[in-house]
């Protein structure tokens, strides 16, 4: 009973939250409206046991990302008016497409649901052990069959991190223009400016 | 009882919400963002279902990879706006026609 009361919960609000943000005026009331979807999100896995990606969900999203959002979000000096123009010009557009989706996807659970469709039997080694938490499981799965794919994700993360500061990254501007103070300190005597006297009436020779 | 059909239900209607909220602001990158967020959310969402009802821990592992994949475009994506911005001083994304030629 109190699952269910929870579920709905968390799925109302998930929902809600989610329409909040791409309807919002303002993008920063849609980032923390986004904040909130994930957090209900977060509790929706929790109630299904699957208590490590929610929290993942939690640190990486609520954490980090969101953040991020709110960070570029306030940084940028946006004229809001002006990019919500267009929005009511495009509404019916987008709800027929989005319609469409739901109506596809409304098919595609009722077919499953109808059955006759064969489904292969879950994997034995890969199924939760008895008595492990969900975190130990994931743990022992993710360092043994799936390390190449953990380090290939830590790669990802890394490039995007690279790239990310390659982007953004300005060059300070020096203060006196185009000095360049290895070449000024690698001058030698010899292709310095040399002095001449010439005499009075006669030319000089360079 | 909550079953599967509730989570996938839930999901579904999360997914179409984030391709909703692509098409209608169409002019705010930042949005535009944080719909793509919204969708792999409620693909995160199937997966972590699947894999509890199912058994099958191979979806939670895949629903890591799918949020490691997602914070690394978020960040991409928010730093090539920032470059944006500062050499355009908008962000309405049908004024990004430069490559047009």
């Amino acid at each position: 009973m109190i699952q269910t009361i929870a579920f709905y919960l968390f799925a109302v609000l998930v929902i809600a939250s989610a329409v909040m943000v791409i309807t919002a005026r303002n993008p920063v009331h849609s980032v923390l409206w986004l904040i909130l979807a994930f957090f209900n999100a977060a509790g929706l896995m929790v109630l299904v046991g699957a208590e490590f990606i929610a929290m993942l969900l939690v640190i990486v999203y609520v954490g980090a990302v969101a953040v991020l959002f709110l960070f570029v979000v306030m940084m940028l000096d946006i004229d809001v008016a002006s990019l919500r123009a267009g929005f009511v010009r495009n509404f019916p557009l987008g709800l027929v497409i989005a319609l469409i989706l739901l109506a596809e996807l409304v098919l595609g659970i009722g077919a499953y649901r109808a059955g006759e469709i064969a489904l292969g039997t879950p994997m034995v080694a890969a199924a939760a052990p008895v008595g492990a938490s969900n975190t130990a499981a994931i743990g022992a799965l993710l360092y043994s069959e799936y390390l190449f794919l953990f380090e290939a994700a830590g790669l990802i993360l890394l490039v995007a991190m690279v790239g990310a500061i390659v982007l953004t990254h300005r060059p300070p501007k020096t203060v006196r223009g185009h000095q360049n103070i290895s070449k000024q300190v690698r001058r030698t005597p010899e292709e310095a400016t040399v002095m001449k006297r010439p005499n009075v009436g006669e030319g000089i020779e360079l | 009882m909550i079953g599967i059909e509730h989570y996938v239900v839930v999901s579904a209607i999360l997914f179409v919400l984030g391709v909703l909220g692509i098409f209608l602001n169409r002019k705010n990158i930042i949005v535009i963002l944080m719909a793509i967020e919204l969708i792999l959310l409620a693909v995160n969402l199937n997966l972590v279902a699947f894999s509890a009802f199912l058994n099958d821990l191979v979806g939670q592992i895949f629903a890591m990879f799918v949020l490691t994949v997602a914070a690394g475009e978020a960040a991409i994506g928010l730093a090539i706006l920032v470059i944006y911005f500062r050499g355009r001083g908008t962000i309405a994304v049908d004024s990004v026609d430069r490559l047009k030629g």
